[in-house]
């Protein structure tokens, strides 16, 4: 595929683009992402338009149809990816490839379960209202630009759409003063990010004359650079920007903060959809543009960001006694994880962090599910302390939260077991056996983290008060959420067959636009 | 009840194995292993709260059918094959070269055996004070994961199944150990879990590596990899080591112990009598399979450190038994004692030292699981398992006090039972091929002798104090729990020739592939003057050898044969 890139220099394309007017758009290619955009702009007409007589489940059941269709919508272009190979479409600035489409079902999936804690959540709270969900399918919108964008500004402008919502979001919870403390660090340091990020991208275009990846990937194919700072630069800059995203230390510092002061559903949310996204251009950045040519120069980074994420990750979560933070800094351990198959820079690396992203949406979705359900009115009740005795009181909601656990502890027969494997694979047939032992180690550390929570809810001898006497509700769209979560853990971990052919097959590819 | 259920039990136990004899070679009788518990475990989950007077039931009808598929095995296993059998070998992750490859040798089965026999005995054996339903629940699941652990053929397969029987054996610790269980649960956890993480990147460097050198797809398989030997001699030590972390906590080697006490001290009795039953197994049983197979040349070369560790533990694990106040934990110390003795044994590089290590493997899982188990009891009458607060016992209960006089001289090797074979076996491949490591050993057994001895006097003998005057007698039914193990000490001591018939075409087969691929090696066996006990019959000796010492028989195939009649 990657030799269907067409063989003139760059400047005779830019050229021929010019001359020849308003590109065409093929929008069946683009089908998914305009489903989640409309259907956010429509839910906020209708509801508009109503004026609050719809009912309360309203919006939720919208927003679940309209992610499910846009998953539906993923199988023709799977197909037509597959038969047809990857294609580029809008001249040059929207990719459809396999790798694109698996994020976007990600994507889907973690709307989805946002959208079925939120239901529960908003009610509860007394928080109603369409925003909520207008906001998720809008930044849903801008992670799925983000990761099939073949140009670095669309790519930008799919981050920034993904992240104003995304800070919205955070502070929604008007009636907690911590959710909009976590709202402003949230946007005044992600605003930060993009701003190096933009920086970054500059740079680069500096470096290689073009922002479309496909072209820079020629570029720098073609052409020896004799003075590299200034690509040097921009690589430092941009991985700082996807870095802040995706929640690599040392760029983690708002992670904690904003996870816990977030409502809960949102930070599930944050914690599947935004990550993938993060990590969807981080991988057609540095592993499809930059890999075959300046890897030796950018994997060094990677690897750094990936030790400190790992190792700050794990022993940082074992010292919390906030469920959400420890679930945040195990948060910062998994990206660890997933940056470790980044560096590795192959098909191999990018299929294991493609499995690990989908796996953990299903662990982390539904460890939030619990959260959610645990916090009761107010989300606030998220002390370890709180879940004393959560065994006995609730067994089932126990069990449930430990096989979370459990998967992220990596414990055989659940996703998070397989999708550790798979990453120690990649970069192990890489040679890094430094790093892989890295990684496994910090994964014990971790382990120790989901076994405090264990620990608290069946071997504590006095059970928090409260919780033997309020009965803790669970509302039907979290119990959906709950079961599509433990399906989905303990269905990769048992028979992962289908879905790793779909992650292998899920291959990024840059192909250059042909009008 | 338990009568009844026993006679039940027994009743499905000869219909199963009349059933199986027939059609065993075409039954999935691996599967069914691991798959009977985990049925067992989904009814039991199944079982709302109020009939919870079925759990227990449950569990030991499905603990007993899986065992009795084990025994079936055992009778249907042939002795002249030295390979494997019942052989299973499906895909799983297909992409990666991950299949469900199952099988048995003459080493593995013996574990499996003991599995399925250990289980049902721990289940009826000890009683459980508060919520029945996770723990029956949990047993089961450890019952399938061990199961899979010494059936799988598939590196990655061994490891989930070796990974897997930590969480239920985390529950079983912390939610019904004794007084320091959480911090033992945990301490358990995690060490295991440090070991297995170097493991997992040594498995997985191993497979690249065999991959890159054979120049075929990426693959997983015990068999195919150890045939290969494709990888270089550096990264093959570097990888052994690695795996050897993993078994070495699990076994536990000297350094690396300290979880062990604790974890068999704060167990509920049915969780110590299987961590000493089948989970110690698991290292060794890794260090036999997953290095000396797959790691031949790297093997012989960590053997001298290993032997260290091992006469270490010995010499270690025993005088901390001696020193002991609490029964359970001398019990405890005595395991780290014994599992010296097997890999001294493994690492002898002999048939005689390695056939000793398989059989202490499953004497030692017979007698502890048997200590454990009187240990319990104790417990339960007194409610303490301090040795100063006991005393007199044997006046109050003698058959109780018999009893455990048999199971310790087990324990302890006395000729005539079980323990005797295994350890006299060990020494004597030991002494062929390292001399001095085999005379250090030999004083574990004394003080083996000493630390038992000196309990059992404390315990048992003296006056009867006050709070010892109502110890009760052994029940009967207690007695029908632990008669199996009785009659197992005793007929494996006077006759364990079935066993070394199974074993031994499978560990020649295993020193044979050492010899082939180890440059300079050089197998050492002695040959006998006398018969072994319990081989009389057996002809192992020839009688025309009557030079007891080294003989060079690892560079003929008839080295190899000539012990047969």
């Amino acid at each position: 595929m990657i030799a269907r890139i067409v063989q003139d220099s760059p400047v005779q394309t830019l050229a021929t683009e010019a001359a020849s007017g308003t590109p065409e758009i093929i929008w069946s290619a683009i089908a998914p992402n305009l489903i989640l955009m409309l259907g956010g702009v429509l839910l906020l007409t209708v509801v508009s338009l109503l004026r609050g007589k719809s009912p309360s489940w309203f919006p939720a059941v919208w927003t679940v149809v309209t992610a499910s269709l846009a998953l539906i919508a993923l199988f023709p272009l799977w197909a037509r990816v597959q038969d047809e190979g990857a294609q580029t479409v809008m001249a040059g600035a929207v990719g459809l490839d396999g790798f694109s489409l698996f994020v976007t079902g990600i994507i889907c999936l973690s709307v989805i379960m946002g959208a079925l804690l939120l239901e529960g959540y908003v009610r509860r709270e007394g928080l109603e209202g369409a925003e909520w969900y207008v906001l998720l399918l809008l930044s849903a919108s801008g992670g799925v630009t983000m990761a099939s964008a073949n140009d670095l500004i669309v790519m930008f402008i799919g981050l920034e759409i993904l992240s104003v919502a995304a800070y919205v979001l955070t502070a929604m919870h008007s009636k907690r003063i911590s959710s909009q403390e976590a709202g402003l660090k949230y946007f005044v340091l992600g605003a930060f990010a993009s701003a190096f990020l933009l920086y970054g991208i500059a740079l680069t275009y500096g470096a290689t004359g073009s922002t479309n990846l496909v072209r820079i990937q020629r570029f720098l194919s073609d052409t020896v650079i004799t003075q590299n700072g200034l690509l040097l630069a921009g690589f430092a800059f941009m991985l700082v920007g996807f870095g802040f995203k995706i929640g690599a230390a040392p760029f983690h510092t708002w992670a904690p903060d904003v996870y816990q002061g977030a409502p809960s559903p949102v930070t599930a949310y944050m914690a599947s959809g935004i990550k993938a996204a993060g990590f969807a251009g981080l991988l057609r950045v540095f592993v499809v543009t930059f890999g075959p040519t300046y890897g030796a120069d950018w994997r060094p980074m990677v690897y750094a960001l990936a030790v400190l994420s790992l190792l700050i990750g794990s022993f940082m979560a074992i010292v919390q006694t906030n469920v959400k933070r420890m679930l945040a800094y195990s948060s910062i351990s998994h990206a660890g994880f997933i940056l470790v198959a980044v560096e590795a820079s192959s098909t191999q690396g990018t299929s294991a962090a493609l499995f690990y992203l989908l796996a953990y949406t299903f662990m982390v979705t539904g460890s939030f599910a619990i959260v959610t359900i645990m916090g009761r009115t107010g989300d606030g009740t998220h002390a370890l302390d709180d879940y004393r005795g959560l065994g006995r009181a609730r067994p089932g909601l126990a069990l449930i939260f430990t096989v979370f656990l459990l998967a992220q502890a990596g414990v055989p027969f659940t996703a998070g077991f397989l999708s550790k494997f798979y990453v120690i694979n990649s970069v192990v047939a890489e040679g890094q056996y430094a790093l892989a032992v890295i990684a496994m180690v910090s994964a014990v550390v971790a382990a120790f983290l989901y076994l405090r929570v264990v620990v608290a809810m069946y071997f504590s001898e006095d059970p928090a008060a409260e919780l033997m006497e309020s009965r803790i509700k669970v509302p039907v769209g979290a119990s959906i959420a709950l079961v599509i979560a433990v399906v989905g853990t303990l269905w990769l971990g048992i028979v992962p067959g289908a879905v790793t052919n779909v992650a292998n097959d899920a291959v990024a590819q840059l192909v250059a636009f042909k009008s | 009840m338990i009568g009844t259920l026993l006679n039940s039990s027994t009743q499905i136990l000869a219909s199963k194995v009349a059933e199986e004899a027939t059609s065993v070679s075409d039954f999935p009788m691996i599967p069914a292993l691991i798959v009977t518990p985990l049925i067992g475990a989904i009814i039991i989950a199944l079982i709302p709260r109020s009939r919870s007077d079925l759990y227990k039931q449950i569990a030991v009808i499905t603990s007993v059918i899986t065992g009795a598929f084990s025994i079936a095995m055992l009778v249907a296993f042939n002795t002249e094959d030295s390979g494997y059998q019942f052989v299973i070998d499906q895909p799983w992750i297909s992409d990666l070269g991950i299949s469900l490859h199952f099988g048995l040798d003459g080493i593995s089965l013996f574990l499996v055996v003991l599995t399925g026999v250990i289980f049902p005995i721990a289940l009826l054996g000890a009683k459980v004070d508060h919520d029945p339903k996770p723990y029956y629940g949990w047993l089961m699941v450890l019952m399938a994961a061990s199961m899979g652990v010494f059936s799988s053929l598939d590196l990655v397969l061994f490891f989930a199944f070796f990974e897997l029987v930590l969480v239920p054996m985390y529950f079983l610790i912390g939610l019904w150990g004794h007084s320091n269980r959480v911090y033992a649960a945990t301490k358990f956890f995690l060490y295991t879990m440090l070991g297995s993480a170097f493991m997992l990147v040594g498995l997985v460097s191993l497979a690249v590596l065999n991959a890159r050198a054979m120049g075929g797809p990426i693959t997983f398989d015990l068999v195919e990899i150890a045939k290969n030997q494709a990888i270089s001699v550096t990264a093959g030590r570097w990888i052994f080591c690695a795996f050897a972390v993993a078994f070495a906590v699990k076994v536990p080697l000297f350094p690396l112990h300290t979880w062990l006490p604790d974890a068999h001290t704060e167990a509920p009795t049915a969780g110590s009598v299987i961590l000493a039953a089948v989970m110690l197994k698991l290292g060794t049983y890794g260090f036999i399979r997953f290095g000396l197979d797959l790691f031949p040349e790297a093997s012989h070369w960590a053997a001298p450190v290993m032997m260290t560790l091992g006469v270490i533990g010995i010499i270690y694990g025993a005088i901390c038994a001696t020193m002991q106040k609490d029964l359970k934990r001398l019990v405890a110390y005595s395991s780290i004692a014994h599992l010296g003795f097997i890999v001294l044994g493994v690492f002898a590089f002999s048939v005689q030292g390695l056939e000793g290590s398989i059989l202490i493997m499953v004497n030692h899982g017979i007698s502890t699981g048997a200590l454990f188990l009187l240990v319990g009891w104790i417990y339960e009458r007194r409610h303490t398992r301090q040795i100063a607060e006991l005393s007199g016992l044997q006046k109050v209960a003698p058959i109780f006090a018999g009893v455990f006089t048999l199971v310790m001289l087990s324990s302890i090797g006395v000729p005539g039972l079980n323990g005797f074979p295994g350890e006299f076996l060990v020494l004597l491949g030991s002494f062929a091929s390292a001399r001095w490591w085999g005379v250090v050993a030999v004083s574990g057994v004394i003080l083996a002798a000493l630390y038992l001895l000196w309990a059992y006097q404390r315990v048992f003998h003296g006056p009867v104090t006050e709070p010892n005057k109502g110890f009760r007698e052994l029940r009967l039914t207690e007695g029908l729990v632990i008669a199996p193990l009785l009659f197992l000490i005793v007929f494996l001591g006077l006759y364990p020739k079935p066993m070394l018939d199974r074993i031994e075409p499978s560990v020649e087969r295993l020193l044979a592939h050492v010899d082939a691929e180890v440059d300079g090696f050089e197998l050492r066996e002695v040959k006998f003057v006398a018969p072994l006990p319990g081989e009389v019959d057996a002809g192992h000796s020839e009688a025309g050898k009557t030079e007891a010492g080294h003989t060079e028989s690892g560079k003929t195939e008839a080295g190899h044969t000539e012990g047969k009649p």
